[in-house]
């Protein structure tokens, strides 16, 4: 008898397991899916109708902030009107289910979606047969898109330029951060010189190629130079040049365009560095310097072993930052002169060309470079005891 | 810290002093642009605004009187020349002087320049006024005629950029802040998977969704709503999002939640009355992110927001006119600036919380 209780018990505890997980899984699609259909309907509406511009921009702003807000309310309220432990088993789930189904639709679904775009030609997989079918149809290419990002010249172009992007742009922003957090560590005028430096942070990619295109104006030989890099080549005696549309000296045209990450990326650099360098204990730095050791020891014994793990941490979010590098050159060049680099040519195939699959393929390889970062921050999150 | 040489204090200033100004000079050039009129920015570098020596007329001779004869060299105030090389202007040997043939052979004068130390400011807000406001803006030039240019209308894309922008900042900030504290403060099954794989997707790069989300929001007819593109900067900014407010949350003193927890409030409670006030500075940090990058963002905008330029936001804006205005500098000077206004304002406004995000994002442990 008493072990037929047992098992009704488990038989029971397994029904309440599937439901409670059953209720999980709903919730965490459910609760997004109706906010966006609130907000959605909402959205035509106001589409549809005629109120001025502004009204319609700040009514929007409203409805989508504060209807996600109420939603989080509402669906609460319902999870705590529940029995004890069943608020228990789902509440959870109605705080963090949101953020997950938008991950998995914004990012992780995609992910698989775009390599099985990847695996196909130009106008993707046909519609109209079932999933299975495709990868028998005509529109299946395998890996063949693969085998053209690396041997199509236009591709291998823009890789070798990504190449070049990372090689310099990433280590002189980090030579240059590093350099100007040790001289303002020393400085009376910290504060203001790190605002300057860390000041191009907040300007946009397209800005900060506005900004350049006016320092690389080119003019006519005969009228006076309103670009300053050029004015000055013509005042030293010099002609004035193209620099980043310079195809004659291509591939080192893209330096003058690598030139404006680094100017963009050398201020955070900078920040992180000088809050490292305020952590190396002024004991260590003294003892050294009593012992006799010059400043240029100091630096290269002491300072830079002490911050090489925020080295490696700057480092690597420059290179991915340089990795993904689209608008510059998008607004720049748009490409040409030989500076295509993989995030254009994404948007070129994918968007102007439409070679879905093609395009696709690009994006793969752009994630697959990323893959090594990714594991390292796994890493570092295992060995971390906190979780 | 002992005597130290002077050499070097001023060694450090010096060099520090060099790299701000560097690094100064492109927005400063910008700025000073887009303060001239189209004129000047076309005819002379926006340095001139600063003191330089300058050529001057100083006195204006007819050709008569000096009684010089055309067809040979000619020598006036030192500085020789035939006729050709006057018209096109002779400077004399000391550099001080320079003659100019002006007007044809016969009646001719020669303008005589010295070199002056002058300033060329002639500033205006109408480069401004034309960017804002998409009014045509008559230009009358030195020689008299009168050219009407078009304007753009760049209000309407600083609206649309502030649309995007603000619900872009707060919904993902305020999804990832129950998710982080589900995360930091709640036990369920799955945590820690669902965890690391918010940490797997902080690098992915965002291209990798372009394509198949665009798909979704044609089946949906969202495309070119501002309902797609703010959910598109939720997803992509909600990793981060999640992981630096976890951070942050995780290490609220646990103490302060027990006490609240024995009093009988819910997670809701807890949540709204406690963790969101505390987490003020981890909010604040994220939302200057966020907001930065996506007034910035312009791969995205251009995807979802589309072609249409009543959605267009301003960096696509600015974008568009460096293609069809690529040598109006007193339209791009100035429209840059219009872009660049708010994020400048935020950043220097709340710079301390920005660098506290930063180096709460990159530098762990």
């Amino acid at each position: 008898m008493a072990h037929l209780r047992a098992a009704e018990e488990r038989e029971a505890s397994a029904a309440v397991k599937f439901l409670a997980w059953l209720g999980r899984v709903l919730i965490a699609v459910v609760i997004p899916l109706i906010a966006f259909a609130v907000i959605y309907y909402g959205f035509i509406f106001l589409r549809d109708s005629n109120a001025p511009k502004w009204v319609t921009a700040a009514v929007a702003i409203v409805w989508g902030v504060g209807g996600i807000a109420i939603l989080f309310w509402v669906f609460n309220g319902i999870v705590e009107r529940l029995p004890d432990e069943w608020t228990e088993r789902l509440q959870p789930f109605v705080f963090v289910g949101p953020a997950m189904a938008i991950l998995a639709w914004y990012l992780v679904l995609p992910s698989l979606r775009t390599f099985y775009l990847s695996l196909f030609g130009r106008d993707g997989p046909p519609r109209d047969i079932g999933f299975f079918q495709t990868f028998s149809s005509d529109a299946f290419v395998g890996f063949q898109n693969y085998v053209a990002v690396f041997s199509e010249r236009l591709l291998t172009e823009a890789l070798r330029n990504n190449l070049m992007w990372i090689v310099f742009g990433s280590t002189l922003s980090v030579a240059f951060g590093l350099l100007v957090a040790v001289l303002a560590d020393r400085s009376k005028f910290e504060r203001v010189a790190k605002s300057l430096i860390f000041l191009p942070m907040a300007i946009s990619f397209v800005g900060a190629s506005v900004i350049w295109n006016f320092m690389y104006e080119l003019r006519p030989v005969d009228q006076p130079q309103i670009g300053l890099l050029n004015a000055l080549l013509v005042n030293l005696g010099g002609k004035p040049v193209l620099w980043d549309k310079w195809v004659a000296i291509s591939p080192w045209n893209n330096l003058f365009l690598i030139l404006i990450v680094i100017w963009l990326q050398a201020g955070f650099a900078m920040v992180l560095f000088s809050a490292a360098l305020k952590g190396i204990p002024e004991e260590i730095l003294e003892a050294a310097r009593v012992d006799g050791a010059t400043e240029i020891q100091v630096f290269f014994r002491i300072m830079i072993p002490y911050i090489m793990g925020t080295i490696i941490t700057v480092w690597t979010t420059v290179v991915i930052f340089t990795l993904k590098i689209f608008d510059i050159v998008w607004v720049m060049t748009g490409g040409q002169y030989g500076t295509h680099v993989i995030a254009t040519q994404f948007y070129r195939q994918s968007f102007t060309a439409r070679n879905s699959g093609y395009g696709a393929a690009i994006a793969i390889v752009l994630l697959v470079t990323v893959i090594p970062v990714m594991i390292y921050n796994l890493r570092q999150f295992r060995q971390q005891e906190a979780f | 810290m002992k005597k130290r040489k002077w050499t070097g204090p001023l060694l450090v200033n010096g060099s520090l002093l060099l790299l701000v100004i560097v690094w100064s000079i492109p927005t400063a050039g910008l700025l000073i642009s887009s303060f001239r009129t189209r004129f000047d920015i076309q005819t002379s570098g926006w340095w001139n605004v600063f003191p330089h020596k300058e050529w001057e007329t100083v006195k204006t001779v007819d050709v008569k009187e000096l009684g010089l004869n055309p067809d040979e060299v000619m020598e006036v105030e030192g500085a020789k020349g035939t006729f050709k090389e006057l018209r096109a202007g002779v400077e004399a040997p000391d550099g001080k002087t320079r003659v100019t043939w002006v007007g044809n052979k016969r009646l001719g004068r020669i303008e005589v320049q010295k070199k002056k130390w002058a300033v060329t400011w002639d500033f205006s807000l109408d480069n401004y006024k034309q960017v804002l406001l998409g009014s045509e803006v008559e230009v009358t030039k030195p020689d008299g005629t009168v050219e009407v240019t078009p304007g753009q209308d760049m209000s309407q894309a600083f609206l649309n950029s502030l649309a995007v922008s603000i619900p872009s900042t707060v919904i993902p900030i305020l999804i990832a802040a129950f998710a982080a504290y589900a995360f930091a403060w709640m036990d369920f099954p799955g945590r820690r998977l669902m965890f690391i794989l918010v940490i797997g997707l902080l690098v992915v790069p965002l291209q990798i969704a372009l394509v198949p989300i665009l798909r979704d929001y044609k089946a949906l007819n969202l495309n070119g709503t501002f309902l797609a593109i703010w959910l598109a900067h939720t997803g992509f900014g909600l990793a981060l999002a999640t992981y630096l407010l976890f951070n942050y949350i995780s290490t609220l003193p646990r103490e302060t939640l027990e006490s609240a927890f024995i009093d009988g409030a819910s997670h809701f409670t807890v949540f709204t009355r406690l963790i969101l006030p505390l987490s003020v500075p981890a909010l604040a940090s994220f939302a200057i992110f966020q907001f930065l990058w996506v007034w910035n963002d312009y791969l995205v905008a251009l995807t979802f927001l589309g072609t249409d330029p009543t959605f267009k936001v301003v960096t696509q804006r600015l974008a568009d006119m460096t293609g069809t205005f690529g040598n109006d500098w007193h339209l791009l000077t100035a429209g840059a600036f219009v872009t660049m206004i708010l994020p400048l304002i935020v950043f220097f406004s709340l710079q301390r919380y920005f660098v506290r995000g930063l180096l709460a994002g990159s530098v762990k442990g």
